[in-house]
């Protein structure tokens, strides 16, 4: 049950044993955030800082909760608020804080491989809370999580992510995560948004959501980026909409007992209807609720207890 | 002033010379080559032992000056190249200012009589500003001493203003080298384009971005019958867009990198911005595919396009990262090292395409061979010595190269420049 | 080397006994049985929770009810360091407001285990009283603590180990002690 970790960096470096470390971990956590005082000692002392270069309030508070939780003192740092715009290079900002004599750094950067570039000089524990379109594990972990609540098991489990798979780093952390625990992922979208190479990583690849969708048990839907597509990828979002999104009509053809689920923020009636969001069947808000009990995991897992021998 | 090399095992081929000779030079040209030549008043250098090579050409280069000392000098990227074993270095004119007109090309090879330890070759912009938009005066500009002309790294796009361009040059001894690429294909691309781009979530570049341009150029070499050079391909599609192209007997030559015949994209998944140019690094079949093509002769020439940026450019997030890395000291040794001694490339053919083969393209009748009269510009090699690439022992001012710490055998021995010893180990 | 077994100090029938007299030393002292609640320290304080809970059902006839306390985050005393410590759930679905806690823990050694399971039981609420029950106390204190219910008094050298087996989990009841691999015999 050892976790050698050093730093979080993302799903594809972890094996099926870490990841259910992290979901146990995660599930006897979860139980401080339902009491009175929703806070346990064991990182009293511990200096983090939440260093998030892209817009996020999900992810930054469901980070700085759970480091508080867990005790930790957090400090926010943003694009706006850093000597970024002065000109600071994210190397020269990183080696500022190691001064500082932090213990983690969080952090969400644009740039795909930027939370790598930080771990191969700087001596703090690294977390990705997403880079580029790369990874954004804690969110996969969190997805995990919920699954394993709702379904128990992952052996066999067919699940659908549908949406822009090619800018999605959601959609690859996801697929690599179900993929080492033994699930079924099919990839959804415009052919001009879910490359081929995915196969590679085991995933199935279909164009045509109503087929697709038969029998699935997890249905999970990503955010359509308006700003992002300017009519290179899909011609309209009306067209988008007809083939691509959510409505209880598609959702039919699940298998009866499946669930919804969104990484969120959810575009309502583009690529998920309304009614489809706030059905029973969508576990939409059980997700943001996992994932703070995830994230103390991963805290916990870094940086608890003492210094302990890292392999990685 | 005379230097007798004794004993060395001479390769020349340009000649088809592979044997033990002695070579004669006096003053900056070559004076005799045959067995057992003596003369009491030269300087000997026992090349027993060693291989004795025409001088190495590096036909793309980039020296940063003027405008970028922060990253290269003249000084620094010629004594660079001296050490790498190369005695004449062509650089490419993304400089600041754009070598786009005379002045520039007189003031490059002004500072390089001053400063330089090897030949320096200027290449010129083919349009000004290298913007794509009107032709440099050529012929002004090779009168200056400009040996080629490229746009390299502003892709021209415009396919009538090459197409001009090339029948323009026919008044000239010159070249026109292309960096293919299609712009609209690799915009925001900062790696390959293929299963590790989509994993490691980086902006590809799609093989069609060269192969494009390729075609293009083929096409336009051979509507115009006038010849065209093609910068470092790196896929296996503009291989053999270029095999076609020359069993047609189309005036086109071909040029590779040896960081394109030794690494792929899998190597990319620390994010180093040291394994990012253009053209990326691409998959392990274009690698092979690279080599065979060399070792055929559908590429002709190695060339390192050496291009030097300080840590602090490279030390970013790897999309911010600039594209280039640095080649002059180590080609020669990977070479011989990954590819000669390995049985892929054989040495004959890797000289042919580091000396005589850029001499013929960048017409330097003078150079790239060993026979009287040519210029004394010689490369010595060791094929035994081992090292060990250390950037933090780089002569260049930079240290932006993937290969620190390989460890290679076979390396320059001495460099000969003009009939001077310009580098010896 | 591999750990060896000392001594065996106690079998099931004395173990037995002891929690016989235990359990009729919590009822003698705690009139209300009523506001007695059970919490057990992760792994085997939770069996002797249950042992406790089912004598006092037998003698008494009320149900007392049983917690669990997983005291991982907040301990001071991670006694490998290379071992990653996995976090166990705490599951006490009872209010602990005003109520008598009686906590439960196999070995008392330095102290520290209950000072952490006391931090934890303070953060889930506030007690009227929190009363101790360990099946050895082995002495060697580092905190100035001490069990208000003992199953044995077992004084032993800081390098032994003492391990008390339960039938729940290691097939039978018994109290070894235990010297570790490593150490050299005095």
């Amino acid at each position: 049950m050892a976790f050698n970790h050093k730093h979080l960096l993302g799903i594809q470096s972890l094996s099926a044993q870490d990841i259910r470390t992290i979901l146990d971990t995660a599930e006897s956590l979860s139980e401080i955030s339902s009491r009175e005082v929703k806070k346990v000692p064991i990182l009293r002392g511990k200096t983090i800082i939440n260093l998030f270069y892209e817009a996020s309030t999900r992810t930054r508070s469901s980070f700085e909760l759970a480091a508080k939780r867990l005790s930790a003192d957090i400090s926010n740092f943003s694009k706006a608020t850093s000597a970024v715009v002065k000109g600071e290079t994210l190397k020269d900002t990183i080696l500022n804080l190691e001064a500082m004599n932090i213990d983690a750094i969080i952090m969400r950067h644009a740039s795909s491989g930027s939370p790598h570039f930080v771990s191969s000089f700087c001596s703090s524990h690294v977390i990705n809370a997403g880079d580029g379109t790369h990874e954004h594990p804690t969110q996969a972990l969190l997805d995990a999580l919920t699954i394993q609540q709702e379904k128990q098991t992952f052996k066999d489990l067919k699940v659908v992510i549908v949406g822009d798979i090619l800018h999605s780093r959601v959609a690859r952390s996801d697929l690599y995560l179900l993929k080492k625990l033994g699930a079924k992922v099919v990839l959804v979208g415009p052919p001009s948004l879910v490359p081929p190479a995915f196969k590679k990583y085991g995933a199935q690849i279909d164009y045509n959501f109503d087929r697709a969708i038969e029998d699935a048990d997890v249905v999970m839907m990503l955010r359509i980026q308006l700003e992002r597509q300017k009519r290179i990828y899909f011609p309209s979002l009306s067209e988008y909409h007809e083939l691509f999104s959510l409505t209880p009509q598609r959702f039919s053809r699940a298998k009866h007992d499946a669930i919804i689920m969104h990484p969120g923020p959810i575009n309502r009636d583009v690529e998920i209807s309304t009614d489809m969001a706030d059905s029973a069947k969508s576990v939409i808000l059980k997700q943001v609720e996992n994932g703070i009990a995830v994230r103390m995991a991963v805290l916990y897992l870094l940086l608890g207890g003492k210094e302990r021998e890292i392999t990685d | 002033m005379k230097l007798l090399i004794k004993n060395g095992r001479v390769i020349d081929p340009a000649s088809g010379t592979d044997k033990t000779l002695d070579i004669l030079i006096d003053r900056k040209k070559i004076a005799a080559v045959g067995s057992k030549i003596n003369d009491k008043t030269a300087k000997v250098v026992d090349a027993a032992g060693k291989v004795v090579a025409p001088g190495f050409i590096d036909m793309h280069v980039h020296l940063r000056e003027p405008g970028y000392e922060h990253k290269e000098t003249i000084a620094t990227g010629t004594l660079a190249a001296a050490a790498g074993g190369f005695t004449s270095v062509a650089c490419m004119p993304n400089t600041s200012p754009i070598n786009d007109n005379p002045g520039v090309t007189h003031s490059i090879l002004t500072e390089a009589k001053r400063s330089a330890r090897v030949n320096v070759l200027p290449i010129a912009a083919i349009t000004r500003e290298s913007a794509g938009e009107e032709l440099t005066e050529m012929v002004n500009q090779a009168k200056a001493g400009a040996v080629a002309f490229s746009d390299d790294g502003r892709p021209l796009t415009n396919n009538q203003l090459m197409r001009r361009a090339m029948e323009y040059s026919q008044m000239l001894e010159t070249t026109i080298i292309d960096h293919c690429e299609t712009p609209d294909l690799s915009a925001g691309g900062v790696m390959h384009e293929g299963d590790y781009s989509y994993q490691f979530g980086l902006k590809g570049i799609p093989s069609s971005s060269e192969e494009v341009m390729v075609a293009r150029d083929i096409i336009l070499a051979e509507s115009t019958g006038v010849g065209i050079h093609l910068a470092h391909l790196s896929t296996r599609g503009s291989v053999e867009l270029v095999r076609r192209a020359k069993a047609k007997k189309i005036p086109v030559t071909a040029e590779v990198t040896p960081h394109h015949l030794l690494l792929d994209d899998s190597l990319l998944e620390h994010y180093d911005t040291n394994l990012k140019m253009k053209p990326p690094l691409r998959d392990k079949k274009d690698v092979q595919s690279l080599r065979k093509a060399a070792k055929e002769g559908v590429i002709d020439v190695i060339a390192t396009d050496h291009a030097p940026h300080t840590p602090d450019e490279k030390e970013v997030e790897f999309d911010q990262a600039p594209f280039g890395i640095i080649g002059l000291e180590t080609c020669v040794s990977l070479i011989l090292d990954r590819l000669v001694r390995e049985g892929i490339l054989p040495l004959s053919r890797f000289i042919e395409m580091i000396s005589s083969a850029p001499a013929r393209i960048l017409n330097l009748t003078d150079k790239g061979k060993i026979q009287p009269g040519a210029d004394a510009d010689l490369t010595l090699l060791d094929l035994n010595r081992e090292v060990i690439v250390d950037v933090f022992a780089f002569r260049s001012h930079s240290r932006n190269s993937p290969f620190h710490g390989w460890k290679l055998k076979g390396a320059p021995e001495m460099t000969i420049v003009g009939g001077k010893i310009v580098y010896h180990c | 080397m591999e750990d060896k077994v000392k001594a065996k100090i106690m079998d099931s029938r004395k173990i037995k006994r002891s929690f016989h007299r235990m359990t009729h030393e919590i009822i003698e002292r705690n009139r209300d049985l009523n506001n007695l609640v059970i919490v057990g320290v992760r792994t085997r304080g939770v069996f002797i929770a249950h042992r406790i809970q089912g004598l006092i059902q037998e003698f008494e006839g009320i149900e007392i009810p049983v917690g669990v306390l997983d005291i991982t985050l907040y301990r001071d005393d991670f006694s490998d360091p290379t071992e990653q410590h996995i976090v166990k759930k705490t599951e006490i679905d009872f209010s602990i407001d005003k109520r008598d806690v009686l906590l439960v823990d196999d070995v008392l050694f330095t102290g520290r285990t209950i000072r952490a399971a006391m931090d934890s039981l303070i953060d889930l609420g506030r007690p009227k009283s929190i009363q101790l029950l360990v099946f050895i106390d082995r002495g060697h204190r580092e905190l100035p603590i001490r069990a208000d219910y003992v199953g044995k008094f077992l004084p032993t050298s800081r390098r032994e180990r003492v391990k008390l087996q339960m039938k729940e989990i290691d097939n039978k009841d018994e109290v070894l002690i235990i010297e570790p691999a490593g150490t050299k015999q005095e």
